[in-house]
């Protein structure tokens, strides 16, 4: 018999353009919190879902008990014992606790001895005892969706509790939850251990990750780093082992000189008390302010209030000292602020549009003859200017956008907004998904932008972009600014100490 | 891709690859041809009148549901609104010494202000709509389900439900006018009406800020919306000119039929979303032309005559029409599916 409970052997994951996993490794004994780390992208999330068989691995083995198996769906992964509260949560807001619960496996019995209908008496009895075991105090008749996010959380981990699993995976499951919910978390995760359970825990809090885990296994890039015993370690040398790599030179010479501040932000609050608050910031003109942080930090939310998208209750904004009102998107276009959302495919192209019309919709005005008809040469000026000036790689401007690249499709919708001559550029996650090439290309317009006296945010979750394209760097942390650094003196340690900042 | 394919193609090959892609309109004129040759009178002037006329009318309600499919919206209310359209016309353009006057106490009335009236009502029922619609958020599906009830009603209610007649010959003979000779080729003045709005529609639709938004919006609302288009605006506007179009369409039915009742225009709706299908309008949004809906809306009208010389019994008709629309929407989602 194994020490270990499951064992995943030499995984290596890739999808197209990626290679999200290779040779990832991971153990895990019984009665044992295994933390599992890493900065974004590093694979931990992808791994996790190869063991619960939501991804298929294109390489790599399994081992539960020293027994290779194969999981090729989560249905297989829970009958072998392994439970995963996910990251997102996907609960069903107008069923009842209960049925959340007990969802596909509902307890059944025969009425009138043959006809098979849900057994709701023993549902709610089997709820009401797993929420006492995990020192929750429902009804398991409410209402899901009278629950806060934090209680479907817990409601969640009760569920993964249920299934009697002898593996349970928590991602990220304190991003909601407030301290005395982590405080019976723990508890739970604790009992937990004393029945022999198996945890993997991943968390970006460091704090938590050295009081409740026993072993520590580190990835970066999708590899496996290394495992080591929880109290071998702290905070600054976990940071020094998830972030110790050496940056390639994948970006472009800036020439861009600031000047003076164009954008200010004072004390940005959102309208949900978890989410940004207190934010102060300024941008100089043909300055890039990279803005980072770890997932959940509440950056896009941040940009996407200050662009209308979101709303917010307290906080001003000015423009040249001037103060900006602005409740929805089109405030923000007239005043010069543009916006790269960070889903392309859900807030930035318009699919099966063509190129012409997704580069003009937000500019249609610019090109009207007598103030009424659209003059087509207009914008396919527009077009030609665009392609030129940005390598836009389209067979036509009539083209689809969706039949792009993905690097294209960014293209065309920088070069929306730049239609429009903005003086502020908030651009979030600008290269996501876009190949290795097409991201070099984006940087040079970035900082050519940039040159031409524009004022840009960066978002980005990739450490590298974030200190290679930046002149200072906003870091945030659970809805606040944590700091901003100077480009020169950042460090990625500095920029994860920062970014992990917890209260 | 395939709008670069067929751009430095020949003729032929574009016209194979429309066709290709339109099967439904390829078989139907296939077989209006078997039809035309195989049983007299089909190729007539009396007929291609007959076909036009009909055309044309189903045609100006097509283009007002044409921009509530295309945002991926609907318009149930469609049908019902002509009918009031229909009906209010003909009960104000009654002529004064017709025995069967519904509302006595009104004084006979100039054509032209009725029209007007009836564009106003139009307008604002459509108003009601794009405002719910837009505003409330209402799924646009549910919010025309119930207005067309309400119109429904309303109609009911004002007629009594009796049917309108004794127009103002003025009015018929304009609307039923015609070019050219009795017996022979002629034009009924129904085709200008459509013409004329067609290329109106046509213009919006491609060249001004309100078409290239519509689009958006069936493309992407979130998109559309943050790339500052007034969405809640635009549905507003698509919905107004919608209940427009129908009230236009309403006014011109009475004069054609001579006569009105609560009851005209039903399932038009129905049949103007299926021709607007059948002609390209996308169920999923973002796509649709004029010269498509063009198309549908012909080869639905098409069908019907087709139906009609074949002595097809008549209740056939129905069972034969849901065919196709079904099966023109499977072949448009298919053709989205194979994308993928």
């Amino acid at each position: 018999m194994s020490e270990y409970l499951l064992e995943m052997k030499n995984v290596s994951k890739a999808f197209p353009g990626v290679q999200a996993l290779s040779n990832a490794q991971l153990q895990l004994k019984p009665g044992h919190v295994h933390a599992l780390m890493g900065e974004n992208g590093a694979g931990k999330s992808t791994l996790m879902k190869c063991m619960f068989g939501i991804y298929k691995m294109d390489k790599g083995q399994i081992l539960i008990d020293g027994q290779p198996v194969t999981i090729k769906d989560p249905m297989e992964a829970l009958s072998k014992g392994i439970a995963m509260v996910h990251q997102e949560l996907q609960p069903i807001p107008a069923r009842t606790i209960g049925e959340n619960i007990f969802l596909g496996r509902y307890p059944m019995k025969k009425l009138l001895g043959f006809i098979p209908v849900v057994d709701h008496e023993k549902m709610y009895d089997d709820t009401a005892k797993l929420l006492k075991k995990v020192k929750l105090r429902f009804n398991p008749r409410q209402m899901e969706g009278t629950l806060s996010i934090s209680q479907m959380q817990l409601v969640e981990i009760a569920k993964a509790v249920s299934a009697n699993c002898r593996v349970l995976i928590l991602d990220e499951p304190t991003s909601s939850l407030t301290q005395n919910e982590v405080e019976s978390l723990f508890n739970i995760i604790n009992d937990l251990k004393n029945e022999g359970v198996a945890i993997v825990y991943i968390s970006h809090k460091m704090d938590e990750i050295l009081r409740i885990s026993d072993e520590v296994t580190i990835m970066r890039d999708g590899q496996y780093i290394g495992t080591w015993e929880a109290k071998d370690l702290t905070t600054t040398s976990i940071i020094t082992k998830m972030v110790g790599r050496e940056l390639k030179n994948l970006y472009p010479v800036r020439e861009n000189v600031p000047g003076e501040v164009v954008f200010e932000v004072k004390d940005f609050t959102s309208i949900n008390p978890k989410s940004f608050r207190h934010v102060s910031f300024n941008v100089r003109k043909g300055e890039i302010l990279g803005i980072g942080g770890l997932v959940g930090a509440q950056r896009t939310e941040l940009m996407e209030g200050l662009f209308g998208i979101r709303s917010h209750t307290k906080g001003k904004i000015f423009l040249h000292g001037k103060e900006l009102k602005i409740t929805r998107p089109k405030d923000a276009i007239d005043h010069g602020v543009a916006m790269l959302t960070e889903s392309r495919r859900t807030s930035g192209i318009m699919g099966v549009l063509s190129v012409a019309d997704n580069i003009s919709i937000s500019s249609l005005k610019k090109y009207l003859d007598y103030n009424i008809s659209i003059n087509s040469k207009k914008v396919e000026n527009l077009v030609q200017e665009n392609v030129k000036k940005m390598n836009i790689k389209t067979p036509s401007s009539k083209t689809a956008i969706q039949s792009l690249s993905g690097g294209n499709q960014q293209k065309v919708i920088i070069g929306r907004w730049l239609a429009n001559d903005p003086e502020v550029l908030i651009l979030d996650e600008p290269t996501r998904g876009i190949d290795v090439g097409a991201k070099y290309e984006i940087y040079c317009i970035i900082a050519e932008l940039a040159k031409q006296g524009k004022s840009i945010l960066m978002i980005t979750s990739e450490m590298g972009e974030l200190l290679g394209m930046s002149d200072r760097i906003m870091v945030m942390c659970d809805g606040k600014c944590t700091g901003i650094i100077d480009g020169k003196d950042a460090t990625q340690e500095k920029v994860m100490a920062l970014a992990t900042q917890f209260d | 891709m395939t709008a670069a394919k067929i751009e430095n193609k020949s003729f032929f090959s574009r016209f194979v690859a429309t066709a290709k892609s339109n099967p439904i309109v390829v078989l139907l004129v296939a077989v209006s041809f078997v039809v035309g040759f195989t049983v007299p009178n089909f190729f007539s002037w009396g007929n291609l009148g007959n076909l036009i006329s009909n055309t044309a009318i189903r045609f100006l309600i097509a283009l007002g549901v044409s921009g509530c499919l295309i945002t991926k919206g609907t318009d149930l209310s469609a049908g019902r609104q002509v009918g009031l359209a229909a009906c209010i016309a003909g009960v104000l353009i009654q002529r004064g010494d017709y025995t069967g006057r519904l509302f006595k106490g009104i004084p006979e009335m100039n054509m032209w202000v009725v029209f007007l009236i009836v564009l106003a009502v139009g307008a604002l029922i459509g108003c009601i709509n794009g405002l719910i619609i837009s505003r409330l958020k209402v799924p646009p599906f549910i919010t025309t389900l119930g207005t067309q009830t309400i119109v429904y009603g309303i109609c009911l209610v004002f007629t009594d439900a009796q049917p309108i007649g004794g127009f103002q010959s003025v009015y018929t003979r304009l609307i039923t006018g015609r070019i050219g000779s009795v017996s022979g080729f002629y034009l009924p003045y129904l085709l200008f009406v459509a013409v004329v709005f067609g290329l109106l529609f046509w213009f919006i639709y491609n060249k001004t800020c309100h078409g290239k938004y519509m689009y958006a919006i069936g493309g992407n609302e979130v998109a559309a919306e943050v790339s500052g288009v007034n969405t809640k605006n635009t549905l507003l506007r698509i919905y107004i000119i919608a209940g427009v179009m129908y009230a236009i369409a309403g006014y011109l039915l009475a004069a054609k039929s001579g006569g009105a009742s609560a009851s005209m225009g039903m399932g038009y709706e129905l049949e103007a979303i299926a021709g607007c299908t059948i002609g390209g309008v996308s169920t999923t949004g973002g796509i649709g032309t004029v010269p498509g809906v063009l198309v549908g809306v012909l080869v639905f009208e098409l069908l019907k005559i087709v139906l009609q010389f074949l002595g097809v019994n008549p209740y056939y008709n129905y069972v034969v029409q849901g065919l196709v629309i079904v099966v023109a929407v499977a072949l448009d989602i298919r053709k989205y599916i194979a994308k993928k």
